[in-house]
């Protein structure tokens, strides 16, 4: 911190310039979570269907959970299934088997899958570099069997049925689930309010100090972070996200696949992450969305859509690892620089 | 009365760590690919179990052709190691000098074509994968009936084993190889072609797999997903070894085949669970694995 002041007083007249540049960035930070959800409001506008802007919504959050672990922390995970899985399962069972009003099932939900990715988060973080992707994929591979086997709360290989939620009471008014207006704009709430819990999170000093782990982990740890509690704080965080995702999927569809917690859902939230930009704050949707198209336009031609989506990742990887709104942020700050 | 049991159970048991021998052998080949890959390439093959299928399938289409499982066993890996030449000299070699996770993440996506890509040649549902009839059936040895193709399983695997550690150890070659490991560098300013090298590591990483593959197809269904199930499987026997260590690969195998058998045994419901948690608690005792070194990981 020391030597940042110093170079700054040091510094001579014309070097004030490259100050401006992040106060720009600063300011357009602080409205990127409203500038989000007003997006996002269009989004039931654009697409062909509600469900599909649902599913946009839900995943798209699942894939911003995603982020705030490999986009901004620089650590890659292939087990976020778990989480997801999880708060959508504790929020079924809450519901079907104990009765639970949907807004406190949610919070058990969510609660629960970030008491799994505490505890995921403690084995796997003492993984080092690559071992980091396996020990997760293997760990949520652990939570997948669990949940297999313990069918009687589960409801096994044919998932978790048998509670739907129809009307939820708010006090005096009961906001009917089943319109689909209603559903979007009540998805959207908990979207928009854990976008702007985020962008807050990232904007705070934690926020810096994960993205210098990202960028130089032995930097950061001689500049006096505590590496690893930062590392498993942002993983607990990203569950708690991926957590409320799956809660909302699991009122979204009144059912809870077992699929939820396979190695393909894990696979999920890496490629609308990478497709969309992994790192910024808005590239996830923007992942969740072309992925979720692509699937809904190719599903109709061939039951094979998924060659498509191995092919259009593996491009991705090859020739646009930044993703797209990624690499449309980079043109448009290049071209601000420029001028 | 109770010795009679006794008797039943040792022999029992017996059966049943040598099945997670078979099991372990399986594991084994799995994981000495993704290891020989990794240590040379410093790449994690996220195709891996994927490559396992399609070896399965490729075991399936030849026998298919030639009616012989032998014609199987040796034309399958070399068919599916070839096709692992292919992806590394256009796949993967346009990703050298970035972030490790960057071949990591294009192996992933691979995955899904070649599962897509099994699903259209041979359809969504298992295929059945006859035990070879010369294989077929039990052996006495002395303590119990073991059937014959498993004892075979691990007849293979020994000897790939003892030919994979005469080529590293006793060949020229294997030189070379164990020295590109340790410093690609230098080994290029002596003169080798280490990109060569490394893609004949990859294509020989993916034909054990696909070896592995045919091995287990007469022992567990052979199905477009099995890849996925397998990949988690061998990630977990690799970080128990310790990425990287050949020795690890093939102790982690047995043992996580045993310790699977073995629950079976005892609790059924939890053998599938048994080696991640196992895993689990490995971490926590040793992060690096049981042979890994300290601090080694990209």
């Amino acid at each position: 911190m020391q030597t940042l002041d110093q170079t700054v007083v040091d510094a001579p007249p014309g070097a004030v310039k490259p100050q401006r540049a992040p106060r720009v960035t600063a300011g357009f930070s602080r409205w990127r979570a409203p500038l989000s959800i007003l997006a996002l409001l269009t989004l039931p506008f654009l697409l062909p269907s509600q469900a599909l802007a649902v599913n946009v919504l839900i995943y798209g959050l699942y894939a911003v959970g995603y982020n705030l672990l490999y986009g901004y922390t620089g650590l890659l995970s292939f087990g976020h299934a778990a989480f997801f899985g999880t708060g959508a399962y504790v929020t079924g069972i809450a519901i079907g088997a104990y009765g639970l009003h949907p807004l406190l099932a949610m919070g058990l939900g969510t609660v629960a899958a970030s008491a799994l990715a505490l505890t995921v988060g403690a084995v796997s973080i003492r993984s080092r570099g690559i071992y980091f992707a396996m020990v997760t994929l293997a760990l949520a591979q652990l939570v997948y069997y669990a949940a297999l086997q313990a069918s009687s709360w589960t409801g096994g290989e044919n998932g978790l049925r048998g509670f739907t939620v129809s009307r939820i009471g708010l006090g005096p008014v009961s906001l009917d689930i089943l319109d689909p207006q209603v559903k979007y704009l009540f998805v959207l709430a908990f979207v928009g309010a854990a976008l702007a819990l985020i962008s807050r999170i990232l904007a705070s000093p934690f926020g810096a100090a994960i993205e210098a782990i990202r960028e130089n982990e032995t930097r950061a740890r001689a500049c006096g972070f505590d590496v690893e509690r930062s590392k498993l704080l942002a993983f607990v965080l990203s569950g708690l996200f991926c957590g409320l995702s799956g809660a909302l999927s699991a009122i979204h569809l009144s059912i809870v696949p077992l699929d939820s917690l396979a190695y393909h859902t894990s696979g999920m939230a890496v490629v609308m992450t990478l497709v969309g930009g992994a790192g910024t704050f808005f590239g996830p949707f923007v992942g969740a969305l072309v992925v979720l198209v692509l699937e809904d336009v190719f599903s109709l031609w061939t039951p094979h859509w998924q060659l498509a989506l191995g092919t259009v990742f593996i491009l991705f990887v090859l020739f646009l690892p930044r993703g797209l709104w990624g690499s449309a942020l980079e043109r448009l700050s290049f071209r601000r620089g420029q001028s | 009365m109770t010795s009679a049991f006794a008797a039943l159970d040792l022999e029992l048991i017996a059966m049943q760590l040598f099945s997670g021998v078979a099991l372990g052998a399986v594991f084994v080949m799995l994981a000495l690919g993704l290891s020989i890959i990794f240590g040379m390439l410093g790449i994690v093959n996220f195709a891996h179990g994927n490559f396992f299928m399609v070896g399965a399938y490729a075991g399936v289409f030849v026998m298919e052709r030639t009616g012989s499982f032998w014609a199987a066993l040796l034309v399958g890996p070399l068919m599916v190691g070839a096709l692992g030449l292919l992806v590394e000299r256009f796949l993967i070699r346009p990703l050298a000098g970035r972030s490790p996770d960057d071949p990591l993440l294009l192996t992933f996506g691979l995955g899904y074509v070649l599962v897509e890509g099994v699903r259209i040649l041979f359809g969504s549902d298992g295929l059945p994968f006859a035990t070879p009839e010369e294989l077929s059936g039990v052996a006495d040895l002395g303590i119990g009936y073991f059937p014959i193709y498993r004892l075979f399983v691990v007849g293979v695997v020994a000897l790939v084993l003892v030919v994979l550690w005469y080529g590293l150890e006793r060949t020229r070659l294997g030189l070379i190889v164990r020295a590109g490991a340790r410093d690609p560098e230098i080994l290029r300013v002596l003169g080798i072609d280490i990109q060569r090298l490394w893609l004949w590591v990859f294509g020989l990483g993916i034909a054990l797999a696909a070896l592995g593959g045919v091995l287990a197809a007469p022992m567990r269904s052979v199905n477009p997903e099995m890849g996925n199930v397998v990949l988690g499987e061998a990630f977990a026997v690799t970080v128990i070894g310790g990425m990287g260590s050949l020795m690890g690969s093939v102790v982690a195998g047995l043992l996580v085949g045993i310790v699977v058998s073995m629950t079976a045994l005892v609790a059924p419901e939890m053998a599938s669970i048994a080696m991640f948690a196992f895993m689990a608690l490995v971490l926590l005792i040793r992060p690096q694995g049981l042979f890994g070194k300290p601090g080694l990981g990209v």
